[in-house]
């Protein structure tokens, strides 16, 4: 199977985010980047699948937030063909990520195309699905395992719902699907794989396709959340807080 | 004897002793000390004798998939003894434990988790680099950042991870700041730019991991101008002496004991307040059995005034690993659920048998398992766990003061 | 149909209307309280007559009713859902950031060329646009959003709004769509539901929650000896049950279970919105991260900055004291 992923960095929230001085956009200036979480899964499942059943995998990633220790990574974990998008300006909004990525996705031929369903920065636009239409492929989202399906040309995903319950169902390819979890988590590869990749990996670069969907809203402004009804701080060593915090559970009869 | 060997297996030992300082693991005699003297060897599918008996026999499949392979704490106990001088804990655990990643079986997740704090952040506890500072708040002596303000140094203090981040251990890092003033030393240190030395991470088997920290901390250390490196940490001291060498990375370094200890005249006449406690001492691992130093932590815990020293019966070259080394500070969960147990709870038993109240220490792993220790097995409020560091200041009252 | 109405997706789970349906029932009247339109809400199903009378608080009530909708797959849902809310011309379409609703409400807002904003937790009307509020960033940063075109997709975080028992008109109108409904790429098999004889966490009174701040898997141990001495179990947010140090049926939050307990005692855990979803309805809430900036202390009633490994033991033996 030809499997596609796309991989997004994401502002690492180790740190605490700014915001730029006109009090609407991320400062994105002092930030570090990591991949975003749900796209290293996408990752996985697709090297999975591959360990499985044969076939391709191609990573697909535009050139913005440190991208090319991930994409090594991603090499050193088997992905067989990385395609870096060169970027000029700011990162792209979802929509216009979605038209830069869908060009370079198109050519590839993909049976199966993985994207993270979301990312923690999407605010007025989710990339999976955008993708997907981009494409002029059925998609479905909030999918944890991917198998080959029974039948040929399909596979079969389980979507997760509420109380662990999860829905088993058939797609037939080509399609999109939008991951939350891999059948396992992403796998660790030594960082001397790593540093094997950087020596030995050819990225094939690309221009962006030219994409100036305008933006439907707008930020007024962006800000940590004002804690409106914070918790009561208890101050103290361990055992002096585990004393308080007993004591509170007794009072409310919580002590039996 | 080896009796059945297999070429693979002949050429994959030929080749993991390669770089290191030993004897060739296939010199191996089978005698078996190893196993017997390891602390956790009943609880390991192949201690280390079987290890290189099953290497040999080309049987690396099962050994490199085996929980056995993350239990060693590399306390260098079974490459103390081997007649054969191989070097087991150095050479043997984290080669193959390379392999077994390098032919994707996966380490365990703690683990795992560990090296990619490393890989992004610089420390193992996946905190920002940013705060790498954060200890020295407030505090009442000026800390010279070799890396905003480059002058040259005796003294180029290298923190460490948990003396940065870990509310325990920064106690300890303010503390021995205060020393190093007090000592009339000139000392900087390499701020939030500092990374980890990297030992643990090539004792788990992640050499590239290593490889690259070296690279980075020669970016760092080269262009700095200094007398010697000093370190908190026996395992960071271990690497700087004896594995950064062989990347052709050389700096003169000491571990905080063995450089205090070069000072004694003059601590003794800044050591004014008497610390009336019966002490014993517990050998770290890396600077005690395997660089053989002893001496030094024991002058400097004699030196201070109204303090009684007591010896465990398991001391010096004998001393108990407290189970932290070689991953082990992450692999607790693992251990016990593969048949072994925490040694750091039977460390403190062993100390509360000498009838010392207090346990001192002098690597950073041992403060927060030994007093985890001491909560699980009941001696808590029995036995306190201090770093020498800390008696020391106490002796030369250099508290925690506020700024006034 | 109006612009001044605000249309609900009130989904249909597994034979059951879902939660968030009633809440953003009432986070529409307060808009169209402003906008002076009606609330309308949207059942999308085999059969949807079984669920009218629990959207009471609802003007209209539009069923849809196709053979095709009796099983959630995304393209005859979808289809359904372009097709009514092309007709009716809301103001606003709100859709909980559900299963379903991650694929819904980007998707129809792309095909009717419609602005999207997701992690609304606040709405209101501004003028001829509608201002949202919004969480992202894990919950570390909100955003304040102007949106001006109409309709206006919005996902909401559940738990955000609180269910009103005012009725509205109540007014139910069965539907049919321009065709039938074709069975899209996507096709549903079967529910694959958890195993059973484990512990229902959703049953529970108290329940000790641990997070990745709880390590390693051993210290699972501690946090059960505290739920225990408690009389209550544990329960853990998505990363520990990602690393399989306790089964999906102990999840709580968004892809969890959503939990209302007596004590809800989050140790180590962040309190990302997923999370928060699923145990801010709790009567009392204690949260311990060494993160002072840890979203889960907005949720919380009381909150300490201290390592939760160190405060298990300790907090093991208060209770165990207290108990005598």
């Amino acid at each position: 199977m030809n499997i596609a992923v796309v991989i997004r960095q994401v502002p690492d929230l180790i740190e605490p985010l700014e915001v730029d001085a006109a009090g609407t956009a991320l400062d994105l200036g002092s930030a570090s980047f990591i991949v975003n979480e749900s796209d290293d899964h996408a990752l996985e499942q697709a090297i999975l699948m591959k360990e499985a059943g044969g076939g391709t995998v191609t990573v697909v990633a535009l050139d913005c937030g440190d991208v090319d220790n991930t994409l090594y990574a991603a090499a050193a974990k088997g992905a067989d063909r990385i395609v870096k998008i060169a970027l000029e300006g700011d990162p792209p909004s979802a929509q216009n990520a979605a038209v830069m990525l869908a060009e370079a996705v198109k050519p590839l031929g993909a049976d199966l195309v993985l994207v993270g369903v979301q990312a923690h920065n999407e605010l007025e636009g989710v990339l999976a699905p955008l993708l997907a239409a981009g494409l002029g492929l059925p998609y479905v989202g909030v999918i944890r395992g991917v198998k080959a399906g029974a039948e040929p040309g399909t596979i079969s995903a389980c979507k997760e719902f509420p109380g662990a319950v999860m829905a088993r169902l058939t797609v037939k390819l080509p399609a999109v699907l939008g991951i939350l979890g891999a059948d396992q988590p992403p796998r660790y590869v030594p960082v001397s794989r790593i540093r094997a990749a950087m020596k030995s990996t050819q990225f094939e670069e690309q221009a962006a396709a030219a994409a100036d969907v305008e933006p439907l809203v707008a930020v007024r402004r962006l800000a940590p959340p004002a804690p409106a009804a914070r918790a009561e701080m208890l101050t103290g060593s361990e055992v002096e807080v585990a004393a308080r915090i007993a004591a509170i559970l007794a009072e409310k009869g919580l002590v039996k | 004897m080896i009796t059945s060997e297999s070429p693979k297996g002949v050429e994959l030992l030929n080749q993991l002793s390669k770089s290191g300082d030993g004897k060739p693991p296939l010199g191996c005699m089978q005698c078996g000390l190893c196993a017997a003297s390891c602390p956790l060897g009943e609880a390991m599918e192949f201690p280390p004798r079987k290890l290189i008996l099953q290497a040999a026999a080309g049987n690396l499949e099962k050994l490199l998939q085996s929980p056995s392979l993350w239990m060693c704490v590399a306390c260098y106990t079974c490459s103390h003894r081997c007649p054969r001088d191989i070097e087991l804990t150095d050479g043997l655990w984290p080669a193959l434990r390379d392999q077994a990643m390098q032919q994707g079986f996966q380490p365990p997740a703690e683990l795992q988790e560990t090296f990619e704090n490393v890989f992004k952040y610089g420390n193992t506890l996946g905190k920002s680099p940013r705060q790498r500072m954060d200890w020295a708040k407030d505090l009442d002596v000026r800390v010279l950042d070799l890396s905003k303000e480059p002058r040259p140094v005796d003294v180029l203090w290298l923190v460490g991870c948990y003396p940065s981040y870990y509310p325990r251990n920064q106690v300890v890092a303010r503390a021995f700041a205060r020393i190093l003033t007090e000592l009339g030393v000139s000392w900087g240190v390499l701020g939030t730019k500092e990374k980890a030395i990297g030992e643990c991470d090539r004792m788990f088997g992640e050499e590239g991991l290593f490889e690259t920290l070296v690279e980075e901390n020669r970016k760092l250390l080269d262009p700095q101008r200094f007398e010697k490196l000093v370190v908190l940490d026996p395992h960071a001291f271990r690497a700087l002496q004896n594995f950064y060498p062989r990347f052709g990375a050389w700096y003169p370094v000491e571990h905080y004991t063995t450089f205090l200890a070069e000072r004694l005249d003059q601590l003794k006449r800044l050591l004014v307040k008497p610390v009336e406690t019966t002490v014993t001492y517990h050998d770290n691992c890396c600077v005690g059995r395997r660089c053989g130093c002893y001496d030094p932590p024991r002058s400097l815990l004699e030196l201070i005034p109204g303090l009684k020293l007591v010896e465990m019966v398991r001391n010096r070259d004998n001393a108990l690993c407290c189970g932290g080394g070689g991953g082990g500070m992450w692999l607790d969960a693992h251990i016990v659920a593969h048949g072994g147990h925490r040694l750091s709870d039977d460390r403190v038993r062993q100390a509360a048998d000498t009838g010392a109240t207090t346990l001192a220490v002098s690597c950073p792993y041992e403060l927060s398992r030994f007093e985890d220790a001491a909560k699980v097995t009941g001696l808590e409020g029995r036995l306190v766990v201090r770093d020498i560091i800390e008696l020391l200041a106490e002796s030369m009252d250099l508290g925690e003061r506020s700024n006034a | 149909m109006s612009d001044r109405d605000v249309l609900v997706l009130a989904e249909v789970q597994r034979d059951a209307l879902a939660d968030v349906a009633l809440e953003l029932l009432a986070a529409a009247r307060s808009i169209a309280a402003a906008t002076g339109g009606e609330v309308v809400a949207l059942v999308l199903s085999g059969d949807g007559a079984r669920y009218t009378a629990s959207l009471g608080a609802a003007d209209r009530i539009l069923v849809v009713n196709d053979p095709q909708l009796a099983a959630y797959a995304p393209g005859p849902y979808l289809a359904a859902l372009e097709e009514i809310v092309a007709a009716e011309a809301p103001r606003a379409v709100l859709i909980g950031a559900t299963s379903i609703g991650w694929d819904m409400a980007p998707m129809l807002a792309a095909r009717l060329k419609a602005p999207l904003v997701t992690g609304c937790t606040a709405i209101r009307v501004d003028g001829a646009g509608l201002v949202v509020t919004s969480s992202f960033c894990g919950g570390k940063m909100m955003a304040e959003v102007q949106v001006a075109a109409s309709p206006a997709v919005l996902m909401t975080l559940p738990g955000s709004f609180r269910p009103s028992a005012d009725a509205g008109k109540a007014q139910v109108e069965t539907r049919a769509l321009s065709k039938p409904l074709e069975p899209g790429e996507v096709r549903f098999e079967e529910f694959i539901l958890p195993e059973a004889g484990d512990v229902d966490i959703t049953q529970q009174d108290v329940l000790v929650a641990v997070g990745r701040g709880i390590q390693q898997k051993e210290n699972v141990e501690l946090a059960e000896e505290l739920a225990g001495a408690l009389g209550g179990a544990v329960c853990a947010s998505r990363p520990v049950v990602d690393q399989g140090w306790l089964p999906a049926t102990r999840q709580v939050g968004k892809s969890g279970m959503t939990v209302k307990p007596k004590l809800y005692l989050a140790l180590g855990i962040s309190g990302a919105p997923e999370h928060q979803e699923g145990m801010k309805g709790s009567d009392l809430i204690v949260a311990v991260n060494t993160d002072p900036n840890a979203p889960i202390f907005d949720v919380a009633h009381y909150g300490a900055e201290v390592d939760a490994l160190e405060l298990l033991p300790a907090l093991v033996e208060a209770v165990q004291a207290r108990r005598g």
